[in-house]
């Protein structure tokens, strides 16, 4: 059941690669815009941020892919202290339609 | 009040971040409670807030991503995921999605992929609205009935049961789905999802508001189930998309950040309130954002057979989007602080 799981989970990989290229393909041809951060105005993190995002596309996806999840496991930690202390009870429901 | 606008380091514009932080809770309210990505409400507010929109999409994908994470992690530890559903569901999806993108290429060969696209979007909705108000005149009927007959309606009773004919398909593997309670052919999920893949990739949407309702009618979830387990599908896709529009250059990372702490509280909240309201009070609300969401493509249709109505109507979809992204919100969270505050005072008089 494992093995089947890694490869059913190799191929989701793969296909998800393939289908971005024909999904991109699909859409209408775009010319070739090069996007700039304007770094001049900025300072501290945010110069850097920005120079991060100017030097290397694959380092600003890598920041932004582990970020996102992490920032949102944080938050959502965070959301359920407050909802717990509420009094809610935050582990189960009643399944029902009506 | 300079305080209250933050310059965004990737796009250069300046933005009002409270702006941000209410369309994370109004979207991560509503995505949570339907489940779903819900792009077709941020992409135009993110628009209307100053962002281009190749940066509103980019930055839409990046935080919608981080919200249904968020949901989904609730929904787990409600028992609303159904995992192997949803890996199942996947392989379907990422299949039907490449399919669709295809026939999107042959149709801009001949030249009108817009118009069919949005005309498909229109029919399609209705089809949804149709199947949700149709079910809730057959579920009200039955229990008319039932009640004629003194007896009581079962708790998962439903009006519309096509699922139950499909799962007399028993086409191996036939696999059992334990958080959704139910025995099927995987052939059958599989097929429903490429289909919904399909739409989405036709349509260019994430595919929540399709998937959501094809996994209650045609699959037989539980409406909490389903929410719970398309949750699951929009964040693996989200983060996906995250990583595919950020290599491209257009995600604001931080405008995503700001809205993500909104959708953190909004998530929560959409997500708790699920667990008041039962499964009709969220297929009736789902039906009214599918009204919504066909009536602003309609007005998106409009110009193109009426000259001089562009602006107006453009206005007036944002309108109403926004307007029905914040009474659907207002709902959710009054039923939400109403169901909470009768469990607390249960506990509280138990003790």
């Amino acid at each position: 059941m494992c093995k089947l799981w890694t490869k059913l989970t190799g191929v989701m990989v793969m296909a998800s690669f393939v289908v971005s290229d024909i999904a991109l393909a699909a859409g209408e041809k775009a010319s070739p815009l090069v996007i700039v951060a304007d770094t001049r105005r900025l300072t501290g993190w945010e110069a850097w941020f920005a120079n991060l995002y100017n030097e290397s596309h694959v380092y600003f996806t890598l920041l932004t892919v582990i970020t996102i999840p992490v920032v949102g496991v944080i938050l959502g930690l965070i959301a359920d202290l407050v909802m717990s202390h509420i009094g809610i009870d935050l582990k189960s429901r009643e399944l029902a339609e009506h | 009040m300079d305080w209250l606008y933050v310059l965004m380091p990737i796009s250069g514009v300046t933005v009002f971040w409270p702006g941000l932080v209410i369309l994370g809770v109004g979207v991560g309210i509503i995505g949570g409670f339907f489940g779903m990505g819900g792009a077709w409400m941020v992409t135009p507010g993110l628009n209307i807030l100053g962002f281009p929109m190749a940066f509103a999409i980019g930055t839409d994908i990046a935080h919608m991503a981080g919200k249904s994470l968020i949901s989904t992690m609730r929904h787990g530890r409600f028992g609303n995921v159904d995992y192997r559903l949803g890996f199942i569901m996947l392989i379907g999806t990422v299949v039907g999605f490449e399919v669709g993108a295809q026939m999107i290429m042959w149709l801009e060969r001949l030249g009108k992929v817009e118009l069919y696209v949005r005309w498909m979007y229109v029919v399609l909705l209705i089809l949804i609205a149709w199947m949700i108000f149709s079910d809730v005149v057959k579920k009200r009927k039955k229990e008319r009935e039932a009640r004629a007959a003194g007896m009581d309606v079962e708790k998962l009773a439903t009006g519309i049961e096509w699922h139950k004919t499909l799962h007399k398909i028993k086409i191996p593997p036939v696999i059992h789905f334990k958080a959704a309670g139910f025995y099927c052919s995987a052939w059958l999920p599989i097929f429903v999802s490429f289909l919904t893949g399909w739409l989405a990739g036709i349509l260019g949407i994430g595919g929540g508001l399709i998937r959501m309702p094809a996994l209650i009618y045609f699959i037989g979830c539980p409406t909490h189930i389903a929410v719970g387990t398309d949750l699951f599908e929009v964040m693996i896709s989200g983060l996906y998309g995250a990583a595919t529009y950020t290599y491209k250059g257009r995600t604001e990372l931080l405008a995503a950040l700001i809205m993500l702490v909104g959708a953190a509280v909004g998530a929560q909240i959409g997500t708790v309130a699920t667990k008041y309201i039962k499964g009709y009070g969220i297929r009736i609300a789902f039906g009214v954002a599918v009204i919504g969401c066909c009536i602003s493509i309609i007005m998106k249709l409009i110009p193109r057979y009426i000259a001089g109505t562009k602006v107006a109507m453009d206005i007036t979809s944002t309108v109403l989007i926004l307007g029905l992204v914040g009474a659907l919100s207002l709902y959710i969270f009054i039923k939400m602080l109403q169901g909470a505050r009768e469990e607390i005072a249960v506990r509280k008089g138990k003790t």
